[in-house]
């Protein structure tokens, strides 16, 4: 089974012409994944990656039937292309883009809140449904088919883990990268409630990192609301109080909250053993499914 | 990125907020000309990016020529926090009766901007917030329509701002507003914001953070941020010119690694092998050969480095590419000065293992070994 994106899920690439876009797109198709057309402003009528490219995400959906977009727009251009995604009734938009200042993302949250279209991202790897299709930059190798639901705010991290898991071939349903931004579309909630309800999906693993509050908030729910077992990870057990480690909500801001320990103690009262290490998550994961 | 308090007070300025009169000095004699020129009492402050510049001995205030030249010869120079003092703002001293507390920052729980006005302001604000928070009146803002008047207004008067100044202090709420909006701020801030005997509100000090992401939007303020780099770590300015990630940390195992939750795990590993990381590198996303030389470089000039572990799992970024920016940087040395454990994986992972020299590296095939084989070589350089 898959969550969010299966082989009949048809893709219009945002930024299909330029490098990361056109390199991807081409990845995406290898892996298998149904990409239909591509949307640049002023672009329309060439082809890029073997597939027709519109000036418009709105034409890409009336000539294609396109339902989701994967965007891979520069960052002072991204919010508005996420607006655009948003404007054209989408499933589904995944927004790999670095660096879109949070005030556009903030209005873009506010528009995302009034329309039916799920966002993943920003500044995260996307999402891959292992066997079917991959949306995103995620190495498509590592994953194997399997049971295991796998909810990151990391890109790199989540490779790390899955890649413990394949080794011991543990497969995934579905994984998907959130993103570390501070404002991002779909969080560890959404998620979560995802791989419950969804029947293939046996156990789960969450990793969190520093900053935020959004781990404390998935272990409240977990809690309340979660059947099929979970395993975490926290990255910046070790950072220091004040510094800002690369993602911009991986601060501590010293005052209790946000810190490695207290979504570690979080998760744990939500009944979520977490790892000191990726290899302890793929154990944990590994007891889960007996 | 943080403006300088002398920075931010002239945006805020600007933009139509009472500040008060104030000039910056770099020497004893800027500091009595400043001070002469604003009249006695003045405050001598030192203009450097960390907080609880008060506390540390960076802020005195002064009454006479004698007073400001002891100031300006303990301040001017000093170490605060890791941070050498440059440069101090003189600035008159306000006699006030009321400290306020106003700011706007981006509240990421709600995904909306917050405005915030309290009473209880000159203290630490954060410290209010955790004993007792009812004591900061709060008004979200839809970021798409921006703040209405009567927002700023209902917060002022949640908070139990005086009525005598009450429309002053909404006036002063309303222009930071739209400053932080316009500016790209992260956060904006005026604590204190004083009130004095004739009910005048004057901002005391200010604190203006930009979104770094939004600095190609700010060519103004970018400018500012290259004037505001002297002083400060030189590894981390030298992080800044290279466009990295980077925290100096106290250890002395060096990582460098692609994405910051896979670097933050790098670390953690190191501490739960034994070791202590000496800081936080992180590439970011699809890095060049001379990039990675780059960091390289970097880590190699931090002198409590012994030892470096390369942690690098492909996705945008490929192996091979990695490989030949750890080549390029170590083949220019007759010896290589720390040893190297290089730990790739992901995209185009073969093709890197084939390109690095590994009479130059030690590789490991997995994230655990590869820490292991750093913590070890750094304890060997500590027991020699």
């Amino acid at each position: 089974m898959s969550v969010l994106v299966d082989d009949d899920t048809r893709v219009v690439v945002q930024g299909i012409t330029g490098g990361e876009g056109k390199f991807h797109a081409e990845q995406m198709m290898e892996y298998g994944t149904n990409i239909v057309a591509g949307a640049v402003p002023g672009k329309g009528g060439q082809e890029a990656a073997g597939v027709p490219v519109y000036d418009t995400v709105r034409e890409a959906v009336e000539e294609e039937n396109a339902d989701t977009s994967v965007i891979f727009v520069p960052p002072a251009f991204a919010g508005d292309a996420v607006f655009e995604a948003l404007d054209t009734d989408l499933d589904l938009a995944v927004a790999i883009t670095e660096g879109i200042p949070t005030q556009d993302m903030a209005r873009v949250n506010k528009r995302l809140s009034e329309t039916d279209t799920r966002l993943i991202g920003p500044n995260c790897p996307g999402l891959i449904t292992p066997g079917e299709a991959k949306l995103g930059i995620l190495p498509g190798n590592i994953f194997a088919e399997g049971n295991v639901g796998l909810v990151s705010r990391s890109g790199t991290l989540t490779y790390q883990v899955v890649d413990s898991l394949t080794n011991r071939g543990i497969g995934q349903t579905t994984a998907i990268g959130i993103g570390g931004d501070p404002i991002i579309g779909t969080d560890f909630v959404d998620a979560l409630e995802l791989f419950e309800n969804d029947d293939e999906t046996e156990a789960i693993v969450m990793c969190g990192e520093i900053g935020g509050e959004d781990e404390e908030e998935a272990a409240a729910y977990i809690d309340d609301n979660v059947e099929t077992p979970v395993a975490g990870f926290i990255a910046g057990r070790t950072a220091p109080p004040g510094k800002r480690m690369g993602h911009a909500g991986a601060i501590v801001s010293g005052s209790g909250t946000g810190t490695a320990e207290s979504k570690i103690n979080a998760l744990n009262d939500a009944g979520v053993p977490v790892g000191d290490t990726p290899e302890e998550v793929a154990d944990r994961i590994e007891e889960f499914l007996g | 990125m943080k403006l300088h308090e002398y920075q931010a007070k002239q945006v805020f300025a600007d933009a139509g907020i009472p500040t008060p009169e104030s000039q910056l000095a770099s020497d004893v004699d800027g500091v009595l000309t400043a001070a002469q020129e604003i009249g006695y009492p003045v405050a001598v402050k030192a203009q450097v990016q960390v907080g609880g510049r008060g506390k540390a001995g960076g802020i005195e205030l002064v009454d006479d020529d004698d007073e400001a030249r002891d100031a300006a010869d303990s301040i001017i120079g000093m170490d605060l926090k890791g941070y050498r003092v440059d440069q101090v703002l003189v600035e008159e001293a306000v006699d006030f009766t009321d400290e306020l507390y106003v700011g706007i920052t981006m509240d990421r729980g709600e995904g909306k901007p917050v405005a915030m006005v309290s009473t209880r302001g000159g203290v630490n604000i954060e410290e209010v917030a955790e004993e007792d928070p009812e004591a900061i009146a709060r008004e979200h803002v839809d970021p798409s329509f921006g703040m209405h008047p009567y927002q700023a207004r209902k917060a002022v008067y949640d908070a139990g701002v005086d009525r005598a100044v009450a429309r002053d202090v909404s006036n002063v709420l309303m222009t930071l507003y739209e400053l932080w909006e316009n500016r790209d701020g992260s956060d904006a801030e005026i604590n204190p914001l004083m009130v004095t005997s004739d009910d005048e509100v004057i901002a005391a000090d200010a604190v203006m953070n930009i979104d770094e992401d939004a600095l190609f939007r700010q060519p103004e303020l970018a400018e500012m941020e290259e004037e505001a780099a002297s002083g400060g770590d030189e590894l981390e300015q030298k992080a800044d010119e290279y466009d990295f990630d980077y925290v100096r940390l106290e250890g002395n195992t060096g990582i460098i690694g692609n994405g910051a939750g896979l670097v933050m795990t790098t670390l953690d590993l190191v501490d739960h092998y034994g070791g202590e990381p000496a800081n936080f590198l992180d590439v970011g996303g699809g890095a060049k050969a001379d990039r990675i030389a780059n960091a390289l470089d970097m880590v190699f000039s931090d002198d409590n480095v012994d030892s470096v572990v390369f942690n690098i799992f492909g996705g945008i970024t490929r192996g091979d590419e990695v490989a030949r920016g750890i080549n390029e940087a170590l083949e220019q040395f007759d010896e290589i000065p720390k040893p190297v454990v290089v730990r790739l994986a992901g995209t185009n992972w073969e093709e890197g293992m084939e390109i690095l020299n590994e009479d130059l590296v030690t590789v490991e095939q997995t994230l655990e070994d590869a820490v292991q084989r750093a913590v070890e070589y750094a304890e060997e350089v500590n027991d020699q």
